[in-house]
């Protein structure tokens, strides 16, 4: 059997491919996730600021909000709507936790066919469990430094 | 029967041509909603509107697909299931459940097979090779996708918002069969559609890319590869034939292949047909570089081709369907995106 140097030829070959590949525009797609982030963002603000409006504190018109986005977003989802977001916005619509609250509905609508246990329950973070898994541990790891630097003071 | 027996032949490295070329006795084909917009959507036997297929979840809708394929194949041939030997089926799905439940319920002897999107071509070459072999008179080889239970296997969940590259197919919602039948029999020549001239049986081809999401670069050495040996093993020009079919390249398969030939001084270019670039329209459909799938060059072989071929528009076509091994895992676990082909020359029947 011949052996061929595998590595030039793959290299080589690679290269060539990315020559020919056609890849999307950077430009054009930052504008489309600004202006999709941009405008999720902007729903919030004024869910939060009408929220404000009538008399529901800082701290709860915060949360108010963010369960009505993620709310929002799981409708959409179902609906067959923010797919179609998600492909004109990129990763304006995929970095608010709208996306986020996407990955984990769009999940279980997928999976829920084979079964509440074994399809939606253990499937349901198949996207969203890697962000859910480093981002505790490196809150942790974050909230450790904190604590050892002396930001704050556990025992009162 | 009064036809004289010809020995079947081994030609060169990788092919075999056949003395008696097995019959294609009928064919049929059954699309999807978005392939039933396409440009070929004329040419196809039925056009779904309704993707689930009236089951209630895409493996069971692609079951039912092929089920319903294989009814029509079976009535428009006129042919039961007892007249049936074999069938060579395949899917893309894991443990080929999508055929194993299709066709369950014809109770004829079954072969599952897996080369990815090439398995029209694995399945068309084991079911002649059984037949000029004389171990059977008339079998079933056929190969399903669906675009959902695609999507679900190999990608993410159909709603979740991401963007797909350029490079990225689109899987076709369809099922191709084909009757296939024994070339020494006079009662199958009456009926004969198109007849298999011989195979060129395709290597695992390796070039390094990783990009599943390239499958055109990953599958168009192996179409070089086969192509070019069909070609030698034959002693053939490519003048010998009126098309060359490649089944899910997509564009930037297609210019690679041909780059890939030219480099040997083979040019193709004139003749060279893309399955996947010819089912959808890119532009109004947005599936990007093509479509793919075993549905694909299934549908478009059992739709379009054989179509030209039979009414004698084309005499003789080397038809090509590639397929791109890789599993979730393997892909996970860093492994490349190896390709494979499988070259099958298809004549019109009254082609000597």
């Amino acid at each position: 059997m011949q052996v061929k140097d595998d590595k030039e030829l793959s290299k080589k070959y690679n290269d060539y491919v990315k020559k020919v590949t056609k890849t999307t525009s950077l430009p054009k797609n930052m504008f489309h996730a600004f202006l999709t982030g941009g405008i999720i963002c902007t729903i919030g603000q004024i869910i939060m600021n009408i929220l404000s409006d009538y008399g529901v504190e800082k701290e709860h018109a915060n949360s108010v909000t963010i369960l009505i986005l993620i709310a929002a977003s799981a409708y959409l989802t179902g609906m067959n709507i923010y797919a179609k977001i998600g492909k004109y916005g990129g990763a304006g619509s995929l970095v608010p936790i709208t996306g986020f609250a996407n990955s984990i509905a769009c999940s279980a609508t997928e999976y829920k066919a084979e079964g509440m246990v074994m399809g939606l329950g253990c499937k349901i973070f198949t996207i969203a469990g890697p962000v859910i898994l480093y981002g505790l541990i490196s809150s942790s790891v974050l909230g450790i430094l904190y604590y050892l630097l002396g930001g704050i003071n556990l025992w009162g | 029967m009064g036809i004289e027996n010809q020995t079947n032949k081994i030609k060169g490295a990788q092919s075999v041509e056949y003395g008696n070329p097995p019959y294609i006795l009928e064919y049929a084909s059954i699309c999807g909603k978005k392939e039933g917009q396409g440009p070929l959507k004329e040419e196809f036997d039925e056009r779904s509107e309704d993707d689930m297929f009236g089951a209630d979840t895409w493996e069971k809708a692609e079951s039912a697909l092929q089920e319903k394929t294989v009814r029509l194949l079976l009535q428009k041939s006129g042919y039961q299931n007892t007249d049936i030997r074999y069938m060579f089926a395949g899917d893309l799905l894991g443990q080929l459940i999508a055929s194993t439940f299709g066709l369950l319920n014809f109770e004829i002897p079954f072969f599952g097979l897996y080369g990815a999107c090439s398995t029209m071509g694995e399945s068309l070459s084991l079911g002649s090779m059984t037949i000029a072999g004389g171990y059977a008179d008339k079998v079933i080889t056929l190969a399903s996708s669906h675009f959902a239970s695609a999507e679900k296997t190999f990608r993410f969940p159909l709603e979740y918002g991401n963007q797909r590259p350029y490079s990225a197919t689109w899987t076709v919602t369809g099922c191709g069969a084909v009757v296939l039948g024994s070339g020494s029999s006079a009662e199958n020549k009456k009926k004969a559609k198109a007849k298999i001239r011989g195979i060129t049986t395709g290597k695992i081809v390796d070039f390094g890319v990783k990009d599943s999401m390239n499958m055109g670069a990953c599958m168009a050495p192996a179409a070089a590869d086969v192509i070019q040996k069909n070609l030698s093993d034959f002693g053939y020009t490519v003048d010998e034939y009126d098309k060359i079919i490649t089944g899910d390249l997509g564009y930037i398969g297609q210019t690679i292949l041909i780059d890939l030939l030219r480099a040997v001084d083979i040019d193709i270019s004139e003749k060279h047909m893309d399955c996947g670039i010819e089912i959808f329209d890119s532009e109004k459909q947005d599936t990007h570089a093509g479509g793919s799938g075993c549905g694909c060059s299934a549908t478009v072989l059992c739709g379009y081709i054989l179509g030209k071929i039979q009414r004698g528009e084309w005499k003789k076509v080397l038809f090509v369907p590639t397929g791109a091994m890789l599993s979730p895992i393997s892909f996970n676990e860093g492994q490349s995106v190896p390709g494979i082909a499988h070259a099958v020359i298809i004549e019109n029947r009254e082609v000597q």
